[in-house]
């Protein structure tokens, strides 16, 4: 049976992973590349790399990031942020990286998901949707576009069911509602998700407690569950979560 | 010496990594004589199928030569899915065919893509597996699968409601639908035991 995965993300800035609430308030939380090892000799199953600052110069170090990581790590990693053209992917995914993740510029340019899952298939093809939930209509978030900045008049889950058909072959869907506020995933926004798309979900943002990741499996029907800031912060091993799913009957590879 | 077949698509990099981690001779090469010259093959792959096939072209028959030779061929994802006779992801596309099956779409009663750590089953006489037999977790990432009908094949299977195959091989011929490189520990026995069966010659 297929597992649930547990994937730590490892937002980076300057170099350095940070981790942030909301999006903000950012702290330091070590060396992407020996975090990034530590996390793979820990047993996780995948690794999200986001590069928040996405500027041209950071592009440069993320590519050789990417680079560092792929010769230390060997298990799979996702890189994400700023990623606007199937040429950058390409060189991310030559470098080593084993997926790539798209935002804003899926947005701005959809086709883009069909002309990468074209080039490098679908399972390449990570569609990243920041999330917020709407104060005009209740139930429904909104997707929000440039590091969360800016919010659009799309739907999420009209989107997430749009992305799929073009060719996008997983959604790293972050409420950010939640995100960094260890006060739990927003299972609603999962649940809903996770009903519109046969595409695997990775549920982010919110993750404080075990029984969190539990809910955004079970509740959420999530396929793999981010977290940064309880794991970074050492308040609990990869080991111990997936001890502590198991024991609850989630399939995990342990 | 190992020669990873570069060819222009992804994750060809991530499998010298892992094969020099693990202390074996591994070399990125799209050279006919390298390619004749070596030890064994390895056929690597993140890539949709046609766009692969087209990157592969005039290596193909190289490749094909040689492993009709008796030289060690490890096909991993698409590189594995190319070892049989024809993809229908966007078109219809030929592989090598040198083993008997097509690649077809998941069934889409599942989640598709098939994506993470799955339970391989191995059978007790693939040398792919020594060591690591009867099952191990590895890596998966794909959204079509080998149909498997070579009779002369030995299969390792997955369970995704249906049994998946996972691994094949045929004489001196190897394929993993998973991603060994990326399958921590486990994975990397595997490349290593594939950098045994190529040292023994066989």
């Amino acid at each position: 049976m297929l597992t649930k995965r547990i994937i730590p993300c490892l937002d980076v800035k300057d170099g350095r992973v940070v981790k942030g609430i909301k999006f903000l308030n950012l702290r330091d939380a070590g060396d992407p590349v020996e975090l990034g090892a530590r996390y793979s000799d820990e047993g996780a199953d995948e690794l999200v790399f986001l590069d928040i600052t996405a500027t041209i110069r950071s592009r440069e170090t993320i590519v050789e990031l990417v680079e560092k990581v792929a010769k230390n790590v060997f298990i799979p990693f996702t890189v994400g942020g700023g990623i606007q053209t199937v040429e950058q992917m390409d060189t991310l995914l030559r470098s080593g990286a084993e997926k790539v993740s798209v935002n804003t510029a899926a947005v701005q340019n959809p086709d883009l998901l069909t002309e990468a899952a074209q080039r490098f298939g679908s399972q390449c093809t990570v569609l990243a949707i920041d999330a917020r939930r709407s104060k005009q209509h209740a139930g429904k978030w909104q997707v929000c576009v440039k590091a969360g900045s800016e919010p659009t008049d799309i739907d999420v889950v009209e989107w997430a069911a749009k992305a799929e058909k073009l060719g996008a072959g997983e959604i790293l869907l972050t409420s950010m509602d939640a995100d960094g506020t260890k006060a739990g995933y927003d299972n609603e926004l999962n649940k809903a998700v996770t009903d519109a798309v046969n595409i695997p979900v990775i549920a982010s943002g919110g993750a404080g407690t075990l029984d969190h990741l539990y809910d955004a499996i079970t509740i959420g029907n999530a396929n793999a569950v981010l977290m940064a800031s309880i794991t970074h912060f050492q308040n609990y091993t990869i080991n111990q979560i997936k001890q502590y799913l198991k024991d609850r009957g989630v399939p995990v590879n342990l | 010496m190992i020669i990873v077949i570069d060819y222009n698509v992804g994750n060809v990099k991530s499998v010298c990594n892992a094969f020099h981690h693990i202390g074996c001779e591994a070399k990125l090469s799209a050279d006919p004589s390298d390619i004749e010259g070596a030890a064994g093959l390895v056929l690597p792959g993140v890539a949709a199928f046609g766009y692969a096939v087209d990157a592969l072209s005039s290596l193909a028959e190289t490749i094909k030569k040689v492993a009709l030779n008796g030289k060690p061929l490890l096909g991993i994802c698409v590189g594995y899915q190319l070892l049989f006779d024809e993809s229908c992801e966007y078109g219809r596309h030929n592989g090598l065919g040198l083993v008997s099956g097509n690649v077809v779409p998941l069934p889409a009663d599942q989640v598709v893509p098939h994506m993470g750590w799955n339970l391989v089953n191995m059978p007790d006489d693939m040398d792919l597996f020594t060591d690591l037999r009867p099952e191990k977790h590895f890596y998966f990432a794909h959204s079509f699968y080998a149909d498997v009908t070579d009779i002369g094949a030995q299969i390792a299977s997955t369970d995704y409601g249906f049994p998946l195959p996972a691994a094949v091989q045929k004489k001196n011929i190897y394929g993993t639908q998973f991603h060994p490189e990326k399958s921590a520990k486990t994975g990397l026995k595997v490349l290593r035991n594939f950098a045994q069966i190529c040292e023994r010659g066989d």
